[in-house]
């Protein structure tokens, strides 16, 4: 039920409409003879109060609203994967071949192809019963993901084919309620509502991101929530970004939000040449890259990371694991921020509305391992993984101390560590999960027993350094103990041949959960044994001058393949031990 | 076109105008003064009764009852043509020189459009500026945004002009077309004279358009200077096929204009003041840089702004520095130790460096001088403060080689004359040669075979008992 109404009012991206009769909150609205997209955000009498997803200058009063009586939605459907999408789903590169290389207004592209023809293979066969989420049948997405068409009403399935379809043709139909309803390869769904589930399950099963501090002393777990807050420069993008390559998704939704075009480039050109782990098939086929950069408009940013969180529900209720990466969420407050000023509504802390804490919280409990709907029995899980870019890097603006409160992990980059290059600038004793315990067993399990002591006891080190560096600061190193000074040496190791790793060396920038764990393993078998050669009497500088020391140095050149080496260390450690400890 | 004599309000730039009709949002409009003077404004909210027009001047000797609006029908438009190199003009895009306005060849809207992301290029080419912590260890390339964050009483004047004087694409691009646009937004008329008389003492004037608008200009004109550098920018990179390098300074004014007609209208304030939407505004003139696909021209902005007490974390820096692609900071203490240009390295970033840097491009041992470098002189200014506590004398030998690296890396690395422009070849083996004070066990983060190949030459220099000043970093 398309309504029609007149612009009464422009002031930036907001605007105000008169005479939409029967017009709900957040129906998408065309606005003008342009007819640019627009979104109701408040209603007030006869007026409604419309934020606009494109750049307002021109409009004037008069101009004519149209109502489309729909909230803002998706499409879901083959053909998302490999996209690249602007807040609102449209896709950029068909924008490019519309407008050329500037974003230009009022360009309408439906966001998957319509054209394209998929080789659907049902599952099901007509004549049952079929629940909402029930698989009706599968595409060949890309060479490594199989889409599955999903039941969206519940009914009894009269007609159901396999074979060649566009998004347009019919592929079967559902009699529900004495109604014919036809079923097509796509949905259409509203972004700001989530996406239903059966149950969901608590984080037990990591999700393996190959970063050494990340998955020793700060893991996520799948279905989780993280957040990286740092200053600028401090390498949010660069962590981000290594997250999405190398995490053990299987389905990657990348979203720029407010942040810089050429960052976006980057992605795009690298994503494509860079090969997943798992199936050798370039990442790209597992990714939606959803882009709304900085000087794209405010609205459209403040859209885009509910498009990204719907897009990763309905690869989960697939039964994939999916990764959300939004870069940056302080970008999306801000954009919040504005509009909020345009309605001027009163100010929370800083300019924030007062809702900015419960939108980052609904936001986040979208993440989560589930049950899905229908059938057969699955499970998905979205895991959230957002950056925050607090001004000045302090951390108790509001954006970052709500986003802690909803989060579970907090990897904390430190400006200091970027600027002695120290990546990834990642603070070993601020970060923290609060999944370390609940994924304990699943370490003992499929690492190894002694995972969870290793890493206590490593991180009692880097404590302790801690502590003694105050010392040190005071009185120089050499007045110390001299065990104390081998447990700074050992600190050091931990730090610089551990926690350090180059996101651009070619096998440096994944480590294996094994291999992380064989590492440990060294390091702290070394200290064992330098602690113990000290109690034997062997002085410390022969001690730190062990010729094994090189060996763990460059334990992080040692490719997945070959994990003997990293075993052959640890003899090495002992055999040299040994040795030091007769003479 | 309709004038109306319905002014009802005048509040700082902005006049207020009843009973108006089809006037169109971000409209430009003229204002015609009691004593016949013309203005030029823009529509910033517009409703079935009134509009709110703010004003690009001075608004005094406004009144309600004689001051007449017309409204133009369009929003702000620059008439562009090549004819404007070589030329100045005010921060509205009058000439300010004598001679007469370029005959335009297009008219491009201001505000500009965003380049879609999926239509740009990753910039990679290396622009050598002839100084050798920007080449060396904050590398530019083509398209790159990267801002020089200063303070009051910091030669970022002099490094900007020596910057535009002796920037240049090395290899292929050599003979490429090549202009600067200079927008001075709020700057003494004293800044401004001294930027054209060195471009004209160079001739950089010619490839040049100025636009200038000086601290007496009306503050509001500054949010358009920087819109009209840009937009002339994007015509001479994106049609004319130009290699464009733009100077915008200074930004600390900008953000002050933004901040003065945020209040005027009674927007709810941010931090300290400034606007909410000043990161999104700030993007508008930043993301208007670099390569699009298909066009051979591209845009590299440099961008000055003064940190306000020295802060990097106030509000302008930080909002900039999440927008752009690095920053070269400027030091006190390195100026106050007469070492110019000062630009610290430490907190300075070029985040794009990566990508126009290495074999074929720089050397292939550029990158690992850099971060030797970077790692040796952070490793020497810490040491720095830990023998001011301890004393020099209880540093172990290698430290106090470090303290020296520190002291010399200051004294001719950093420090170079205004009118010397170092090829990266020059700065790299300075570097070598730095390094070479430095034990060869310390240099871990540069490949063996590079020591071999660059290094070793100074190496043997040194090992000579009288370390005559070599003559190399003499040139």
């Amino acid at each position: 039920m398309e309504t029609k109404g007149r612009l009464s009012r422009i002031s930036g991206p907001v605007v105000v409409a008169r005479g939409l009769e029967n017009a709900k909150l957040y129906d998408v609205v065309r606005v003008g003879e342009e007819k640019l997209v627009g979104e109701i955000i408040k209603i007030v009498g006869d007026n409604c109060i419309v934020q606009v997803y494109e750049d307002t200058a021109g409009l004037k009063p008069g101009e004519p609203v149209i109502s489309t009586a729909e909230p803002l939605s998706v499409e879901l459907g083959p053909g998302i994967l490999r996209s690249f999408y602007d807040g609102i789903q449209r896709p950029l590169q068909k924008i490019e071949e519309k407008a050329g290389v500037f974003i230009t207004r009022g360009i309408d592209v439906a966001p998957i192809d319509h054209k394209k023809e998929w080789e659907f293979t049902a599952t099901l066969k007509k004549g049952g019963n079929v629940e909402i989420g029930d698989i009706l049948g599968e595409v060949q997405e890309t060479e490594i993901i199989m889409h599955k068409i999903m039941a969206t009403v519940a009914g009894k399935l009269t007609e159901l084919k396999s074979g060649k379809y566009t998004l347009d043709d019919q592929i079967g139909t559902i009699e529900s309620r004495g109604k014919k309803i036809p079923v097509y390869l796509y949905h259409r769904w509203v972004v700001r509502k989530p996406r239903p589930c059966k149950e969901k399950f608590p984080p037990i099963v990591p999700l393996s991101t190959g970063m050494r501090i990340v998955d020793t002393f700060a893991p996520i777990a799948k279905g989780g929530t993280a957040c990286i807050p740092g200053p600028f420069g401090s390498g949010k993008t660069v962590t981000q970004q290594s997250l999405a390559k190398w995490s053990d998704a299987e389905i990657v939704v990348y979203v720029g939000c407010g942040e810089r075009g050429n960052e976006m480039t980057e992605v795009l050109n690298e994503f494509p040449k860079l090969v997943d782990p798992k199936s050798g098939k370039p990442l790209m086929e597992r990714t939606v890259l959803i882009a709304n950069t900085s000087n794209m408009p405010v609205a459209a940013r403040e859209a885009s990371i509910y498009t990204g969180i719907t897009l990763a529900e309905y690869y989960r209720d697939m039964g994939y694991g999916v990764s959300l990466m939004a870069d940056s969420t302080s970008r999306w407050a801000e954009a919040l921020r504005e509009i909020s000023g345009r309605l001027e509504e009163m100010p929370g802390e800083e300019g924030y509305p007062a809702y900015l804490a419960r939108k980052l919280a609904e936001f986040y409990e979208r993440a989560g391992r589930v049950k899905t709907l229908g059938s057969p029995e699955r499970e998905g899980s979205v895991t959230v993984i957002g950056a925050v870019s607090p001004p000045g890097g302090d951390i108790s603006e509001p954006v970052s101390q709500n986003t802690l409160r909803v989060t579970k992990v907090f990897l904390a980059l430190d400006a200091s560590l970027a600027h002695r290059r120290h990546f990834p600038a990642l603070h070993w004793l601020r970060s923290y999960s609060l999944y370390t315990q609940t994924l304990d067993p699943w370490y003992e399990e499929n690492v190894s027993p002694e995972w969870p002591t290793l890493r206590n006891n490593a991180m009692a080190l880097l404590q302790k350094e801690a502590e003694l560096q105050e010392i040190v600061q005071l009185v120089g190193p050499d007045a110390l103990p001299e065990k104390e000074q081998a447990i700074l040496q050992v600190a050091k190791m931990l730090r610089e041949d551990y926690l350090q790793q180059s996101a651009y060396h070619e096998i440096d920038a994944y480590a294996s959960m094994k291999k992380q764990y064989l590492m440990l393993r060294n390091i702290m078998r070394f200290h064992e044994r330098a602690i113990g050669a000290l109690d034997l009497g062997v002085q410390l500088k022969s001690v730190v001058g062990v010729k094994v020391k090189d060996r763990i140095g460059r334990m992080k050149e040692i490719p997945e393949d070959k994990h003997k080496d990293l075993e052959a260390i640890y003899k090495e450690i002992d055999a040299e031990f040994d040795t030091l400890g007769k003479e | 076109m309709k004038e109306y004599k319905t002014v009802s309000q005048i509040a700082g730039p902005l006049v207020f105008v009843e009973k108006v009709s089809g006037v169109g949002y971000n409209e430009l409009v003229e204002v015609t003064l009691p004593n016949g003077e013309k203005q030029k404004g823009q529509v910033l909210d517009i409703s079935e009764e009134r509009a709110v027009v703010q004003i690009f001047g001075s608004t005094s000797g406004l009144n309600i009852s004689q001051t007449s609006v017309k409204f133009l029908g369009e929003t702000m438009k620059l008439g562009v043509s090549t004819d404007m190199l070589g030329r100045i003009f005010t921060g509205l895009g009058e000439p300010r020189d004598k001679s007469p306005k370029p005959v335009a060849e297009d008219h491009i809207d201001i505000s500009g459009a965003a380049i879609n992301p999926y239509s740009r290029q990753e910039p990679k080419d290396f622009i050598q500026t002839g100084v050798s912590t920007i080449d060396c260890m904050n590398t530019l390339v083509r398209g790159q945004k990267l801002p020089i964050f200063s303070a009051s009483g910091l030669p970022h004047n002099q490094l900007a002009v020596q910057i535009a004087r002796q920037s240049k694409v090395r290899g292929k691009g050599e003979k490429e077309d090549f202009a600067v646009i200079f927008a001075a937004v709020g700057i003494t008329h004293e800044e401004a004279s001294f930027f054209m008389r060195d471009f004209e003492k160079t001739g950089a004037l010619e490839r040049a358009v100025l636009f200038l608008n000086l601290a007496d200009d009306p503050s509001v004109e500054r949010i358009i200077t920087p819109r009209l550098a840009l937009t002339t920018a994007e015509y001479l990179a994106f049609e004319k096929d130009m290699h464009v390098l733009v100077i915008i300074t200074d930004m600390t004014n900008y953000c002050e204009a933004l901040r003065e007609i945020a209040s005027a209208r009674q927007e709810v304030p941010g931090r300290r003041g400034y606007p909410g939407y000043m990161y999104t505004d700030l993007s508008t003139i930043y993301e208007r840089a670099g390569r699009v696909k298909g066009k051979k021209g591209t845009i590299t902005q440099f961008p000055i702004l003064t940190m306000p007490g020295d802060d990097i974390t106030h509000p302008i820096p930080d909002l900039t520095g999440y927008i752009t692609e690095g920053q070269i900071v400027l030091s006190r203490d390195l100026h106050r130790k007469n070492i110019s240009p000062p630009v610290d390295p430490l907190p300075s970033l070029s985040r794009l460096m990566n990508l126009g840097i290495g074999k074929e491009r720089t050397r292939e041992d550029h990158r690992g001088v850099a971060d030797q470098l970077y790692a040796g002189y952070a490793n020497g200014r810490d040491l720095r403060s830990l023998s001011a506590v301890v004393g020099e004398e209880s540093l172990t030998e290698v430290d106090r080689k470090y303290l020296k690296f520190a002291d010399a890396f200051e004294k001719r690395f950093i420090m170079q004359g205004s009118n010397e422009d170092r090829s990266i070849e020059q700065t790299l083996d300075l570097g070598w040669e730095l390094l070479s004070t430095l034990p060869e066990t310390e240099l871990k983060r540069v490949k063996l075979e590079f020591i071999e190949r660059y290094g070793k030459k100074f190496r043997k220099e040194h090992a000579a008992p009288a370390p005559a000043a070599p003559a190399a970093a003499k040139q």
